[in-house]
């Protein structure tokens, strides 16, 4: 027999409503669920980890041994979203990544929300991701951030916020789509009994975005990647190849007479849009980094001049900051005329003084994060810190104060995962993926679910031992 | 295609080539060195070390060619750069750089390869039994060479893997013979003699095709021109040849000109060769002059088709 942890009664959890009742949209996936055995469980997951291993799905984490390759950890028991409250979400990250786009369009241009006295100056201009080099740079269709991923969480109950935005080079999609092939492969008869939306087609929305993205009639389209020691190497082949483009190094483009290249075994190849997996600073030694190897010389320069697309743009990155995430809901009421359909978490800004000292007298209570950080590092859990690491971070806050922003403890929902013991709750997020060409924006139903693997953790970062599991987006039972 | 595309393809097919010409020179020499007649097993042990040209890596690490250690050399010694294990790790990292070019079922093949070869490393070759460890080499070769042409498509990916394969198997097969060669002409012997070609003609799988096609004893000069000219022998000089002039042309794009012309010149030069020929310059000058050939056209092909710079 299988057992199944009643899930923390405090929180949100995803299958169990507050009396233990299993929620409507779980009841056929709970049935089927009471059914199986630990031993057969056991054994999905074990074949599951055998298929990941198979087709390669793994990641490199920075700071160990060089190509150390690990898989990140999968979880059997799906995340069930009903449809209906998938809508609410797809429509609210639109919202949100049109806003962002008009937004990112307008500070590298007249900068109306400025001097509309929206959002402060010094927040653009002394922002790391703000780019001099892109104002009044004009790009095809107004289109800054083509795939943008927006990472959703529900607290205690149940209600959703948005945690954070990421329009640089948003990372996962592939875990999204690898992760139901092999859903598929070890339970079909769960697939059968249900309408689980489908998520495969990403590849061939992307495709059809890039090439959106570009004036070009028939653009050749590539993938720039920083090669195979970058941690989501296997995600830029995988796209690559379900795209059926070019999957690229910096050393493989070169810059001539205003165009960027590829070298070929046929000779060179000109290039219209470029799907980068590489950040800012590392895309053309002569403009940002000089010492990256990883990109391409003299590329700015053509892309200033319109001759390339770059997905997602240069500088998009002062928009996924997490200084300017407090001024989102604003931004949609400036640009879109609209109310915003999802929530922010409610965020401090350090770097105000009365937040600052707001933040400082509840340290214990709060999560601290670098306004540039990502990836989990360079945070502070209040709660699950130590009184050393609390006050270690008292000092860097007091040094830094602009560097930092606070936000409550919001105990994130929680999903049934399969663990030695059978069935316990875990805490999970969410990140669907927004493209977004000029025309209008577009999702596959669903999104990355990742899982704090550990019970009680709230950290689901992969590079931190998170693991994922499938998202399904199912319809409603009509009852 | 990217022209490193191209290079990882090609070499991904030659590293699986070199292990699994690595396995097969091996076994046979493994073989012959408990042969009863054979009075010096280190003499046979000597060969592979001569062919690859790694007896001096070797002598630098040992005092004598012992035969457990030649064997560790060639299979899971990570500090030789030709064995087995790293001719593995190295076919296994261009393909990974590769992932999306190759089809899912030559990568699963590629990488659970390389999975099975480090678990199998944890038990040692002692305990995986040495003969089931080249027939494991051979038969992982066997089964990417089967994924390959059962699955992917008749593209320049497809080409520039064949090239890597033909090009490393040409100059296997000239090294082989060539050693065999020499080791045969020193000593005589005739039991030992028809011993030594009957492995060398097993190690390259050419036994049957020699049954097939001369009814006459195994000697030194009827193996060679099997080898060297034998039109229907798929690891025959002349076949790797062969294959290079169909693989070559049929590259998208105008680039390789040279490439082209060089594997045209040598394969007429072996199609229309002649054993007498080949003995009236020497064997061994023969073949020093074919690998130095071989070299050239690799370079040529890195040259003109696969390099980044």
């Amino acid at each position: 027999m299988l057992s199944i942890a009643p899930p923390v009664m405090s929180g949100f959890d995803e299958m169990f409503a507050r009396e233990g009742a299993v929620r409507p949209h779980y009841s056929s996936y709970h049935g089927w669920l009471l059914g199986q055995s630990n031993s057969l469980l056991l054994r999905k997951r074990q074949e599951a980890e055998l298929l990941f291993h198979r087709v390669g799905i793994t990641f490199n984490v920075y700071g160990e041994e060089s190509g150390a390759e690990r898989l990140i950890p999968f979880d059997v028991v799906p995340r069930i979203i009903p449809e209906q409250e998938w809508r609410h979400l797809e429509q609210g990250t639109a919202q949100r990544v049109r806003a962002l786009n008009r937004f990112l369009d307008d500070i590298y241009h007249g900068q109306d929300i400025i001097r509309a006295g929206r959002i402060p100056a010094d927040q653009i201009y002394g922002n790391a991701h703000y780019q001099p080099c892109m104002q009044d740079v004009d790009l095809p269709n107004q289109v800054y951030s083509h795939v943008s991923g927006v990472d959703l969480i529900r607290d205690g109950k149940g209600t959703w916020y948005v945690l954070e935005d990421n329009l640089r080079t948003p990372s996962g999609v592939s875990y999204m789509i690898e992760n139901r092939r092999v859903m598929m492969r070890l339970f079909p008869e769960l697939f059968a009994g249900q309408s689980v939306a489908p998520v495969e087609h990403y590849p061939s929305l992307l495709l059809d975005t890039l090439q959106h993205s570009s004036a070009v009639a028939y653009p050749t389209v590539v993938l720039l990647t920083p090669g195979r020691f970058n941690s989501a190497y296997f995600e830029h082949a995988f796209l690559a190849q379900q795209m059926g483009i070019e999957l690229v190094e910096g050393a493989d483009l070169f810059v001539k007479d205003a165009f960027v290249y590829m070298r070929t075994t046929a000779g060179p190849q000109r290039v219209d849009v470029i799907y980068r997996r590489i950040d800012d600073d590392f895309l053309d030694p002569l403009a940002f980094n000089p010492e990256s190897m990883l990109g391409v010389p003299g590329l700015l320069s053509v892309y200033r001049q319109g001759n390339v697309v770059l997905a997602n743009a240069i500088g998009s990155g002062v928009g996924d900051d997490k200084s300017i995430y407090p001024y989102v809901p604003e931004m949609i009421r400036f640009y879109l005329g609209e109310e915003p359909i999802l929530e922010n978490v409610p965020t401090r800004l350090c770097r105000r003084p009365e937040d600052l000292e707001y933040v400082l007298e509840h340290l214990p209570e709060l999560v601290v994060k670098e306004v540039h950080g990502a990836g989990g590092y360079g945070m502070l859990v209040g709660p699950a810190a130590s009184r050393e690491e609390i006050e270690s971070f008292r000092q860097r806050l007091r040094a830094r104060p602009d560097n930092y922003i606070a936000q409550p403890t919001l105990s994130l929902s929680t999903c049934p995962i399969f663990v030695e013991q059978g069935i316990a709750p875990r805490h999970i997020d969410l990140r669907p993926f927004v493209l977004s060409d000029g025309r209008d924006t577009r999702m596959v139903p669903g999104g990355l679910t990742r899982v704090a693997m550990n019970a009680g953790s709230l950290v689901v970062n992969s590079s931190q031992g998170g693991g994922t599991k499938d998202t399904w987006v199912v319809e409603a039972p009509s009852c | 295609m990217l022209s490193r595309t191209a290079s990882d393809l090609y070499w991904l097919s030659r590293f699986i080539e070199r292990a699994e010409n690595t396995a097969r020179m091996l076994d046979v020499a493994w073989n012959l060195s408990m042969m009863s007649f054979v009075t010096n097993p280190r003499d046979e042990m000597m060969a592979p070390l001569m062919i690859t040209g790694t007896n001096e890596l070797f002598m630098s690490r040992h005092d004598q060619v012992r035969v457990r250690d030649v064997l560790h050399f060639f299979t899971l010694d990570e500090d030789n750069p030709g064995s087995i294990f790293n001719c593995l790790r190295l076919a296994r990292e261009n393909g990974h750089a590769v992932r999306g070019k190759i089809t899912g079922e030559m990568w699963e093949s590629i990488n659970s390869t390389w999975l099975e070869l480090r678990e199998l490393r944890r038990g040692g070759l002692d305990q995986f039994g040495v003969s089931a460890f080249f027939e494991w080499v051979k038969n992982r070769s066997h089964l990417f060479r089967g994924a390959t042409y059962g699955t992917i498509m008749r593209n320049d990916a497809f080409r520039f893997l064949r090239i890597g394969t033909f090009i490393e198997r040409a100059d296997n097969t000239a090294r082989i013979l060539d050693v065999k060669y020499q080791i045969g002409a020193a000593d005589g012997g005739e039991t030992l003699d028809f011993y030594r070609w009957h492995a060398l003609l097993t190690s390259v799988g050419a036994y049957e095709s020699y049954r097939e096609l001369y009814s006459e004893a195994i000697n030194a000069d009827r193996v060679a021109e099997l080898l060297i000219l034998g039109a229907e022998v798929p690891r025959s000089l002349r076949s790797c040849m062969k294959m290079l002039c169909e693989m070559l042309p049929a590259i998208e794009g105008e680039a390789g000109q040279t490439a082209k012309r060089l594997a045209a010149v040598q394969f007429a030069r072996l199609q229309y060769g002649d054993l007498e020929h080949i003995l009236e310059i020497g064997l061994h000058d023969y073949l020093t002059d074919f690998l130095r050939r071989v070299n050239e056209l690799a370079d040529t092909i890195r040259e003109e088709y696969l390099e980044v710079v």
